[in-house]
Parts: structure tokens; C-alpha cells; sequence
């Protein structure tokens, strides 16, 4: 068994599913993607957390350019393929009670886009990873741009160009990158090992750190984001901002730092600036936000950024907080999407200001919001508090200061969020929400499925910590031999 | 050698064919004659062909593979035509025949191995052209296109032809290997007459291939031209005027590399911006496709500035992909166009609706253009981008990358009207020439796009 059956599966998937009938595609996207979680719960099992890469594959592809098919999973990968993997069939499970028109394509390309993100998380080859990120883009374009709101169209081209400029730097830097190897190889390991001069390294940094920090976003690269959230089918903003974005920080910590590592010593503290600020300022505009799903967009943006400034703070504690805090974001924010898409669907409005008193006609839905709040603003025994804590960690052995501008996201988070818990759930139930119908069915099963999750992680993140903990120690000393070696 | 001659004496028959009210036998006569001209093609496959007669023609690797990718994109052109040319006029074993007989002038362009022979390969190309664009006699554009295209080409064949004198005058001879060696042995007293001669070559090809600034006659010869003559231009044309360009300057003038480079990469940027930025302003599709063709012809242009010994792959390469993306493109416009009777985007808007698959091959096709990956389009982009980094040219290909990011626009406009603006529309009928054609294509660009080993070996 090697990791490129967990890509080629949700390819045949797709296509398989194409021949169903728009009534029978979502059963068969689950399956399919349950199917999926089964591998990766088997690969799970035979998994050793130690640093190596396991499950490879290394087929020449283009063996004249020097790229290979060349995949494989270490503990970083591990939690990168399980969040996408669990999060999959759980956001193909929150569209039970949607009618899409056209369905069968739209749950093809959802699982099309699984593929392409599976790939951006195992690739060892520079080639592959570009063709993963770019493969992952195009079927979410097209799920924005068709099942989107009303400004679609303006808007995803918008989304597109953004991210797709940004790519084309990256790749551009991958082709220099692959021209220095002595081999011509674009193996990502020939790629560590370049020992490139300081000017160098900072071009290589700039053409990988804009591709990343549109993708994450990181302010000032985030203007296409709270459009495109907000206008998206809401299964779509779930896989844009559980999984996508996580391509960027993943590349980040896989082809960013390692890549030109004197290049992010020399722009650290910028780096480091930005994050805190894009905190800060989306902090503050998420509590001026009336529309629900914009709100959780915005606290997406400040979530994010407190994750960067951990990366970029560079300490094993840094890193590995990212890690679990972008599966637990992950899971919270695929949550609160959902909650927001339940309001929208029984309401048709996502004004805040209108509601009120669901909590008294609806108080199942009611206690799954509330853990999710808790989760996301990262109360202790949540699965929030766990990565934030580390992160903040991180951040601190960096800089003191930067660490108390950041910490400010816990607070600022806990007044937007539980503003906006309290106005919409709680006070008296008004015309609009007194008939709200309590969750049922499908979406009874995903909120207790997410609600188990923060929890469970909360209580006891130990696992998944021990899953990526050596490869990501690994990674960092690594790394930071390289800045005492070459005496920056 | 056999592709020329069966190519030359096709449309002969073709002319017989049609003498004898035969039309219903032009089309599988001129698919069989083409077919046979390819078997012959690649039979010549890797049989370290030397020069012949006297050092004309040289049939190499080279010449069969951008043989075979024209022959190729002809058959799939002529296949497109079937039930069109019978609408514009009704001289049709005409038309076939001086397609072929500009396929037979294409063939010498990629094989020459005397500058004469690329001379007599382009005339003989061109004059078929000239011809071609101005078949529909009755209507005003389509006349305009030939006088223009003409009078434009006309003169460029001056420039090409003066270039290729005073190359005569100061090294004595038309053989590429005589004017190499000519080159290698006299690197300090070059004649400023044969860099002279250079430059008007430059000129001249940069017309024939619609380089800019040399460029002012494809938008209005493209729009003008039927349709199915402007895709044959874009491509089949287009494709073997790169070929002849790169195979006059990887064998003659390429240890005077440094004279030369900066001249093209001045043009090849100019292609770039002008060709990306007026396809933004474009209203017609076609119109869209012909600026469009300018600024592939930029990228192209990368294999020649970054002369290497990759260079003749990834032309092949790229032209292969631009050659199958163009024709669904146009096959797309004309079934388009017979439905609402023009070539601008509105009348795309809608169009997935009814016509899932045609939507689709369309949507791969400019996916494709735009250099997405996993098309074959993409593949191309790669291999030029990757030329140009071996070159240190850094900041051309930061560059072509500004371009690429402007041509999503374009390209995307496309789509944006197929799936996701709406109008009340009938189903555009496909025939079923067109759904082969059109699959064939997709599938090719695909399978290229994620396979490109398939061809990036070959030369």
C-alpha cells in the first residue's frame, strides 16, 4: 500500500460519480469519501511517529526534466491527510439537505479537489506539489463560481487571478530552485540540501511567501477572502477554509522555511509583524460584521494569522501548535459554517441583528453552537485551547511583545464570538426566529460529530501531538543547524 | 520525402476530383492522402536522415515531428470542414486542394536545408494563404483579409528575402552547414552585412509568425479569413513558421547567439504585453483568439531567446498544445456562430446548459490556453519558463508570468459565459465529425497534460 492510492482514489471517485443520478451522487461522494477515511485510518494504524517518510511512491514522470511521482507521509503529512480526509465526508454530509442543481458535479469535483489537496500534502517533488495546488484551485473555482451567491462572478474571478498569481511566482521558484540542484532534480530533499547564497534565498523566499500568504490569507494579501467566503456555497467556504488554506500554511513549514532558510531569517520579523497585525485587524472587523458567515470569515483571518506568527517564531512548540491548531481549525470552522448555514436555510437572512431566542426553540442546536464558540475561542478543554496555547508558546520565546499583541485574538475572539452567540441565540424569540426547527437528522449526526471532536481533542490532544511531534522536531533542528552552520 | 510528394500530388487528384463533380470523394480522399502522407512521415522515424538533393532538404527527427503535428492538425481542420466550406461557395475540391497545396509549402519550411528551399517553402505556403483568406469573393472582409494579408506578406517577403542575400553575399552560400561553418570559422571578421542580413531575416519571420511589432495584419486578417482558414493560419501556419525560425537559428547563427538575443527579447516581450493586453479588449470572440495567437506567439518565442538544446522540444511541445486548444476553440466558435450568428462572447453566455459537452471540451481547450495545469497547455508554459531560468533570464519570465495572470482574464470570459451567465438558448447541434474532433482534442490536451513524456522526448 503506498500513498498513491489515496490519490487516485477520489480521482476515480469523481469521475464514477459523474455516472450516477443527481439524486443518488451524494450518497455515492460519502461512500466514497468514507472509503477514503478507511485507508487513512488503515495507513493510521501502520504508522510509526517517528520522522521518516512512509508509505512513498518514486515513479520517474517527465524523467527528462528530472520530476518524479515522488509522495510520501511523515507525521506532518499524517495530520495534514486526516484533517482532509475526516473533514471531507463530514462537509459532503452537511449538504444532505441541500438541492444542488446539477449535483453530480458538484460532489465530482468536491472529491476532485480532495485529490488535489492529498497531493499538495504528500508531494516530495516540486512539480507535483505545483500540479496538487493548482488541481485543488480549479474545482473550487467552479463550485464558488456556480453554486456561489450573488456577486459570484466578479468575485471568484477575483479569488482565482489572486491565487493563481501567486502560485505562478512559486512556481517560478521551484523551476530556480530545480535549475541549482546539481542533479536537476526537482526532489524535495535535493532542494533542502542546496546550500544557495543569502541574495538567492531571499528571491526563493518572496516567490514561495506570496503564493502562501494568499493562499492562508495573511494580511495584506487577504482582500479576496471575505468575499469569497461569504458568496460561496457554504460546502464550498467549509472546504476553502477547513482545508485549503491550510495548503498555505503547510507550505509554509514544508517549502517556505526549509527552502530559503536564510532568506526567512533575514524577513522573519517582517513576517512576524504582518501575522500580528492581520490579528489585530481582522479581530477588529469581525466585531463590526452583521452577516454571520462574514464574521466567521474575519475571526478565519485572526485564527490564521496567530497561526503564521507560531510558524514563524520557528520553535518546535510553534510548529507543533500549528499543527494541531489547523486540524482543530479545521474541524471548528467547518462547524460554525455549518451553524451559519442552518440560520441562512431556515431564515434566509444572516443579519445578526434580526435574531434572537433561538436558544428556546431550539436547544439542541443551541448546546452544538456553544461548544463550537468554545472551541474557536479556545477555552481550556477545547480542542482551540490546545494549539493556541502552544502557538502563543512559540510566539513568546520569539518576541514578548509580539506574543501579548497576539494573545489579544483570545480575548477579542471570546467578545465577537460570544456577542454573537448571545444575539443570536439567547434574549426572546422574535417573529423571524420563534418557528426555528430544532437540527434533525444529518445535521444532528455532524454537530455531535464535531462536538465529540473538540472535545475529544480538547481533553486529549496527546495523539495527535505524538503523530507529528518527531517529524516536526526533526524538521526544526534541522533547520535551525542550518542558520548556526552558515553563521547568520 | 514520400509526405511531400504524396502531399503535392493530392490535391492534383483532389483538382481531377472535383473536375469530375466527384465532391462527396474529396474528403475521404483527402483524409486516406493524408493519412499515407503521415505513415510516410513517421516511417522516416529515426533513420539519421542525411541532406539530399545537393543539400535541399534534410527530412531529420525534426522535420518529421513538426510533419506529423501539421499533418495531424490539417486532418483535424479538414474534418471540421466538412459541410463548411460547401456553405461559403461551391468550388470545393479548389478549396481542399490549395489547403494541401499550402500544407506541401509547410512541409518544406519544417525540412529545408538551403535557405532557397525556405524560401520557395514559405512562398509556397503564403501564396495558398493569400487564396485562402479571400475565399468568400462576395463578402467585403473576407477580401479586405486577402489584400491585406497580401500586401503585408508581400513585403515581409522582401525583408526575408534581402536578409537572406546579403547572408549569401558574406558567407557564399545557402547551406545551413556551409553558413554555420562559415560562422564558427570567422568569429572575429563577420561582415556587418550578414549581421544586417540577420536582422532582416528576424524582420521577415517575425511577419510570417505574427510577432510584434510586426503584427498589424493578424487581427484583421484573422477576423476577416472563414473561420475554419483563420484556424489553419493560427496554427498549422503558425506552428511550422516557428519551426522554420528555430531550425535556421539552432543551426546557422547560434555562437552568435549574443548579437541576436537581445533583438528577439525585446520582440518576444512587445508580442507578450501587446498581444495579452488588446485580447482584454476584445468584444469578439475570434477577435480574442487572434490576439490571443499574438501572444502565444511571444511564449514561443521563449525556445528561440533561450536557444538550448531543449529549445526544439519545447516549441513541439508547446505548438502541439496551442495547435489542439485552438481547434476546439474555432470548432467551438463555428457551431456557435451557426446558431446566433456572431462571434461575440454573448453568444456563449448559457451555452452549458444544453450543451454540457461542448461547454466542457471548450472549458478544457481554454484552461489549456491559459496554462493551467494538467492540460497540455500548461506543459508548454513549463517547458518555456523552464528554457528561460536556464538562460538567468529572470525577469522575462517574471514577465511572461505578469502575462499569464492577464490572460486568465480573457480566457476566463469564456467560461464565465458558458456556465455561469444565463440566456435563453436552443441546443447548438453538434455533428459528429465535430463531437470526434472535439474529443479527440480534449482527450490529447488531457492525456498531455498529465503524461507530457508521451512527447517531450521525441525530438
Amino acid at each position: 500500500m503506498t500513498v498513491s492510492i489515496l490519490l487516485l482514489l477520489p480521482v476515480v471517485a469523481a469521475l464514477l460519480v459523474l455516472l450516477f443520478k443527481n439524486e443518488a451522487a451524494k450518497h455515492a461522494a460519502l461512500l466514497f469519501s468514507l472509503i477514503e477515511l478507511g485507508i487513512v485510518v488503515y495507513f493510521l494504524i501502520g504508522f510509526l511517529p517517528d520522522a521518516s517518510v512512509q508509505y512513498g511512491i518514486d515513479v520517474p514522470w517527465i524523467a527528462q526534466m528530472g520530476i518524479y511521482f515522488k509522495a510520501g507521509i511523515d507525521g506532518i503529512s499524517m495530520v495534514m491527510v486526516l484533517l482532509t480526509t475526516v473533514l471531507v465526508p463530514l462537509i459532503i454530509l452537511t449538504t444532505y439537505k441541500h438541492e444542488y442543481k446539477n449535483a453530480k458535479a458538484f460532489y465530482a469535483l468536491i472529491l476532485f479537489m480532495q485529490a488535489g489537496l492529498l497531493t499538495v500534502f504528500t508531494a516530495l517533488d516540486g512539480f507535483l506539489f505545483y500540479v496538487g495546488w493548482e488541481a485543488a484551485l480549479i474545482p473550487i473555482y467552479f463550485i464558488c463560481a456556480l453554486w456561489g451567491g450573488e456577486n459570484r462572478i466578479r468575485i471568484n474571478i477575483k479569488f482565482f487571478i489572486y491565487t493563481f498569481a501567486g502560485s505562478l511566482f512559486m512556481l517560478v521558484g521551484i523551476i530556480y530552485l530545480y535549475l541549482q540542484t546539481p542533479g536537476k532534480i526537482y526532489d524535495l530533499h535535493s532542494f533542502y540540501d542546496l546550500s544557495l547564497s543569502l541574495t538567492q534565498q531571499n528571491w526563493v523566499f518572496w516567490a514561495f511567501f506570496i503564493a502562501f500568504a494568499i493562499k492562508m490569507p495573511l494580511f495584506p494579501f487577504h482582500t479576496w477572502q471575505p468575499d469569497t467566503y461569504t458568496e460561496a456555497p457554504s460546502a464550498g467556504t467549509m472546504m476553502l477554509s477547513g482545508i485549503m488554506l491550510k495548503m498555505g500554511i503547510y507550505g509554509v513549514i514544508r517549502w517556505l522555511i526549509p527552502n530559503a532558510p536564510a532568506g526567512f531569517l533575514q524577513w522573519q520579523n517582517l513576517v512576524m509583524i504582518l501575522s500580528v497585525i492581520g490579528v489585530v485587524y481582522a479581530s477588529l472587523i469581525a466585531f463590526n460584521q452583521k452577516d454571520g458567515k462574514r464574521l466567521v470569515a474575519y475571526s478565519s483571518i485572526a485564527h490564521v494569522g496567530l497561526i503564521a506568527a507560531g510558524i514563524f517564531a520557528w520553535t518546535v512548540q510553534g510548529v507543533q501548535g500549528a499543527m494541531i491548531q489547523m486540524l482543530s481549525h479545521g474541524i471548528n470552522v467547518v462547524g460554525m459554517f455549518f451553524i451559519w448555514d442552518i440560520i441562512s436555510r431556515r431564515l434566509n437572512t444572516r443579519d445578526i441583528s434580526q435574531m434572537g431566542g433561538i436558544a428556546k426553540v431550539a436547544p439542541n442546536f443551541s448546546i452544538a453552537f456553544l461548544i463550537i464558540v468554545l472551541g474557536t475561542v479556545a477555552l481550556p478543554l477545547t480542542n482551540g485551547f490546545v494549539g493556541e496555547f502552544l502557538l502563543l508558546k512559540g510566539v513568546f520565546n520569539y518576541n514578548i511583545w509580539f506574543a501579548a499583541v497576539a494573545g489579544l485574538t483570545i480575548i477579542f475572539g471570546a467578545v465577537y464570538m460570544l456577542r454573537m452567540y448571545k444575539n443570536v441565540m439567547q434574549g426572546e424569540t422574535n417573529e423571524l426566529t420563534a418557528l426555528f426547527a430544532d437540527i434533525s437528522g444529518s445535521e444532528k449526526l455532524v454537530l455531535g460529530i464535531i462536538c465529540v471532536l473538540i472535545i475529544g481533542i480538547g481533553v486529549y490532544p496527546q495523539p495527535i501531538l505524538h503523530l507529528s511531534e518527531a517529524a516536526v522536531t526533526n524538521l526544526v533542528n534541522t533547520v535551525s543547524a542550518k542558520f548556526v552552520n552558515a553563521g547568520y | 520525402m514520400i509526405t511531400l510528394i504524396i502531399i503535392s500530388v493530392l490535391p492534383i487528384v483532389l483538382l481531377y476530383l472535383g473536375l469530375y463533380k466527384a465532391q462527396k470523394a474529396l474528403l475521404p480522399v483527402t483524409i486516406v492522402g493524408l493519412l499515407a502522407a503521415l505513415a510516410a512521415a513517421v516511417m522516416q522515424w529515426n533513420t539519421n536522415a542525411l541532406p539530399i538533393y545537393h543539400g535541399m532538404m534534410l527530412f531529420n527527427n525534426f522535420s518529421v515531428a513538426f510533419s506529423v503535428i501539421s499533418i495531424i492538425s490539417t486532418i483535424l481542420i479538414l474534418l471540421l470542414s466538412k459541410g463548411y466550406f460547401e456553405k461559403i461557395s461551391s468550388h470545393i475540391a479548389e478549396y481542399y486542394a490549395i489547403i494541401l497545396f499550402s500544407l506541401a509549402g509547410i512541409i518544406v519550411m519544417v525540412s529545408y536545408h538551403n535557405l532557397t528551399m525556405l524560401f520557395i517553402g514559405i512562398e509556397i505556403m503564403s501564396v495558398s494563404l493569400y487564396i485562402l483568406a479571400g475565399i468568400r469573393k462576395s463578402d467585403f472582409a473576407s477580401n479586405e483579409a486577402a489584400l491585406k494579408y497580401f500586401l503585408m506578406g508581400a513585403f515581409s517577403t522582401g525583408f526575408l528575402l534581402f536578409g537572406i542575400t546579403l547572408i549569401y553575399g558574406a558567407s557564399g552560400s545557402f547551406d545551413l552547414d556551409v553558413i554555420r561553418d562559415w560562422v564558427v570559422t570567422h568569429p572575429r571578421n563577420i561582415d556587418p552585412l550578414f549581421y544586417t542580413g540577420i536582422m532582416l531575416i528576424i524582420v521577415g519571420l517575425c511577419f510570417k509568425v505574427g510577432a510584434a511589432p510586426f503584427h498589424f495584419w493578424t487581427p484583421d486578417v484573422y477576423e476577416g479569413a472563414p473561420s475554419l482558414i483563420t484556424l489553419f493560419m493560427s496554427t498549422v501556419v503558425k506552428v511550422a513558421g516557428f519551426a522554420a525560425f528555430l531550425r535556421l537559428f539552432s543551426a546557422c547563427f547560434s555562437s552568435i547567439a549574443d548579437f541576436w538575443t537581445p533583438v528577439l527579447l525585446v520582440i518576444t516581450i512587445i508580442t507578450l504585453f501587446i498581444g495579452n493586453i488588446t485580447a482584454l479588449y476584445q468584444q469578439s470572440f475570434k477577435r480574442m483568439m487572434a490576439f490571443s495567437s499574438i501572444s502565444h506567439a511571444g511564449y514561443l518565442l521563449f525556445a528561440i531567446v533561450a536557444l538550448g538544446a531543449g529549445s526544439a522540444n519545447s516549441i513541439f511541445v508547446y505548438a502541439t498544445a496551442y495547435s489542439i486548444a485552438s481547434i476546439i476553440a474555432f470548432g467551438g466558435l463555428i457551431l456557435v456562430r451557426q446558431q446566433s450568428g456572431s462571434d461575440n462572447f454573448e453568444g456563449f453566455n448559457g451555452l452549458a446548459k444544453n450543451n454540457p459537452f461542448l461547454a466542457l471540451v471548450l472549458t478544457i481547450s481554454m484552461l489549456s490556453l491559459a496554462g493551467i495545469p494538467l492540460t497540455a497547455g500548461f506543459i508548454g508554459k513549463f517547458f518555456m519558463f523552464s528554457g528561460a531560468l536556464a538562460h538567468y533570464n529572470v525577469w522575462l519570465v517574471i514577465i511572461a508570468v505578469v502575462n499569464a495572470i492577464i490572460s486568465i482574464f480573457y480566457y476566463f470570459r469564456i467560461i464565465i459565459a458558458m456556465y455561469f451567465r444565463s440566456a435563453e438558448r436552443a441546443e447548438v447541434e453538434v455533428p459528429a465529425y465535430y463531437k470526434f474532433v472535439l474529443g479527440f482534442s480534449a482527450i490529447v490536451t488531457v492525456v498531455i497534460g498529465v503524461y507530457p513524456a508521451l512527447i517531450s522526448t521525441l525530438i
